[in-house]
């Protein structure tokens, strides 16, 4: 255990060093958002009824930069890593790729967690926001900072360098959030981008997190906690073989 | 006896470069061992496939009887080496970076022994540097340490003085030994050849990713047999009797090769016979610079290449 305790916690003090600009950054950002969209938007949009436009939004901002912080720990992590050589530190010692798998996993939920918390609670200041269930809540940003951070190791290892990983994230991770219902609820759409959304895994963490607050959502919790579960074993399974294999890394 | 590094028959590919071609290499424990070769030899990538940072293509590896891929954890366990390239973390201090690095072995109180080694490696006034800050020295002096803090058996040392200076490589090499007198296996590779000559027992040549030669130093200098005999003449001509001895020429020298000494009898008697006076004479013993030239068949020895890099 003690092998990737230390591997976890290099990982977290990692990002915690840095803590400008991995964590209060990515707040006020969010915050931001909720200020503009906020008032340009809450005259026009109406999510669910009996909930103004404005705190609809918070749950929804809460959770993507939940989900983009996670995929930039592991992400970014093992490219600064593989770039500059030091991974092979990690790959000397007897650290097995599950420990590995895991420890930068995990890196990337607490990374994920503190970054939504400071979200959250920043908002809380200003607006009400109910929370029905805790469970639900804290089930949906733990799946989804999970699923994030295994996809965040293999773009890191994937990435030779810094542009192919901000290409990723400008031209995937970004669009896949934006779209996935963190401003709006899909109901509101037309029939073929309602289809298509369903197709997008982050809509189910947006909406499964939702439903934690505000107890409706456009679709069962229970079915996004199955599809996400499913998606996180898929994705899981592919990055333990990566690892396993020494793709890219092990040459 | 298990070997130290037991190497099979390993192969390695990258795409179409064939960068080893069936090495067999067995290391001894307690040996103080040098890979050798030019440039582009494979001794890297033998190193890297040892550690386990790059797979062989065929063939397979054992340090201390444990197989580096079915076993990894065990073999890494033993191993320790310090890489060739400058590499470091810079989010860390020299401390906080063996702090880590032990972690991964498994190893929670080390803190005597990271104390031990910091002082050896003279890192004491540094060890709450940020690792970005050092030298490129210091940064050598911490990836030693990181690979000496699981006290591991066997000791790898890819280029460790490559682009040091005089002074830090003497305590390096001084360190070396003594880890070595203390038991552990020591495999380096190195361009400096008066180094492997000084600390070394046995020697492996590579080119181009085969083992041209295998043997203890002394065998290879023995093998390479006879001393050169280093002379200034007046008048400035060698005897017609001598020219067939003739190795080289350098700026008013002549450098003859001999097979024994009781040939030097001869040369002298020539000498006199053409009443050539003999203004300097210096017999030298090959070494491993020559027998490194006459394997590798390389124009030019590593120490002149690192010179010129």
């Amino acid at each position: 255990m003690t092998g990737f305790l230390t591997l976890l916690h290099k990982e977290l003090l990692r990002f915690w060093k840095v803590g400008f600009q991995t964590i209060f950054a990515p707040v006020l950002s969010s915050l931001l958002y909720l200020l503009i969209f906020s008032h340009a938007l809450s005259e026009h949009v109406h999510a669910y009824p009996g909930v103004t436009y404005t705190v609809f939004l918070i749950p929804g901002l809460v959770i993507m930069a939940m989900l983009q912080n996670a995929f930039a720990n592991s992400s970014s992590s093992l490219i600064q890593s593989t770039v500059s050589g030091n991974h092979i530190f990690m790959l000397l010692s007897p650290l097995s790729y599950q420990e590995i798998f895991t420890a930068y996993v995990l890196a990337s939920v607490v990374r994920g967690l503190v970054v939504g918390l400071g979200i959250y609670v920043v908002t809380l200041g200003f607006f009400e926001l109910p929370l029905y269930s805790f469970a639900w809540v804290f089930a949906f940003a733990l799946i989804g900072t999970a699923l994030l951070g295994a996809l965040g190791i293999i773009a890191g290892i994937w990435a030779e360098k810094f542009e192919q990983l901000a290409a990723l994230q400008n031209f995937i991770i970004l669009p896949l959030t934006f779209l996935s219902g963190v401003f709006y609820t899909i109901h509101s759409l037309p029939p073929f981008w309602q289809g298509l959304s369903h197709l997008n895994p982050f809509f189910y963490v947006i909406d499964g997190f939702r439903y934690g607050f505000f107890r409706t959502s456009d679709v069962s919790p229970y079915l996004s906690l199955g599809i996400l579960a499913a998606c996180f074993l898929a994705i899981a399974w592919w990055t333990l073989r990566i690892l396993k294999t020494g793709y890219k890394i092990r040459k | 006896m298990t070997p130290a590094i037991e190497v099979r028959r390993v192969h390695k590919r990258f795409g179409a470069l064939h960068a080893l071609d069936g090495v067999d290499l067995e290391i001894d424990t307690g040996e103080f061992f040098a890979l050798l070769g030019p440039n582009g030899a494979g001794k890297t990538t033998l190193i890297n496939i040892i550690a386990g940072l790059t797979l062989a293509s065929s063939g397979s590896v054992r340090v201390m009887g444990h197989d580096v891929m079915a076993d990894y954890r065990e073999a890494r366990r033993i191993l320790g080496v310090v890489p060739q390239e400058l590499v470091f973390d810079p989010f860390f201090t020299v401390r906080e970076t063996l702090v880590f690095q032990s972690g991964y072995y498994g190893l929670k109180k080390n803190g005597d022994w990271i104390d031990e080694i910091i002082h050896h490696l003279d890192l004491a006034d540094k060890a709450n540097t940020n690792m970005r800050s050092l030298s490129g020295g210091m940064k050598r002096r911490v990836l030693v340490a990181q690979a000496l803090v699981h006290k591991p058996p066997v000791v790898v040392l890819d280029e460790p003085t490559a682009g040091v200076d005089v002074e830090m490589r003497q305590g390096l090499w001084h360190f070396v030994k003594q880890l070595n007198r203390n038991g552990h296996t020591i495999v380096l590779t190195t361009h400096y050849l008066e180094e492997a000559e000084a600390l070394c027992n046995r020697v492996a040549m590579l080119k181009k990713g085969r083992i041209v030669a295998l043997d203890s130093i002394r065998n290879l200098i023995h093998g390479l047999s006879g001393s050169l005999v280093r002379l200034r003449l007046s008048p400035d001509t060698l005897p017609t009797a001598l020219q067939p001895l003739v190795s080289s020429c350098e700026e008013g020298y002549y450098i003859l090769a001999i097979r024994e000494y009781a040939q030097l009898e001869m040369v002298m008697m020539a000498l006199r016979v053409a009443q050539t006076q003999v203004l300097d004479l210096q017999v030298m013993q090959q070494g491993l610079e020559e027998v490194f030239v006459k394997i590798t068949g390389s124009t030019e020895s590593p120490r002149s290449i690192a010179a010129s890099a």
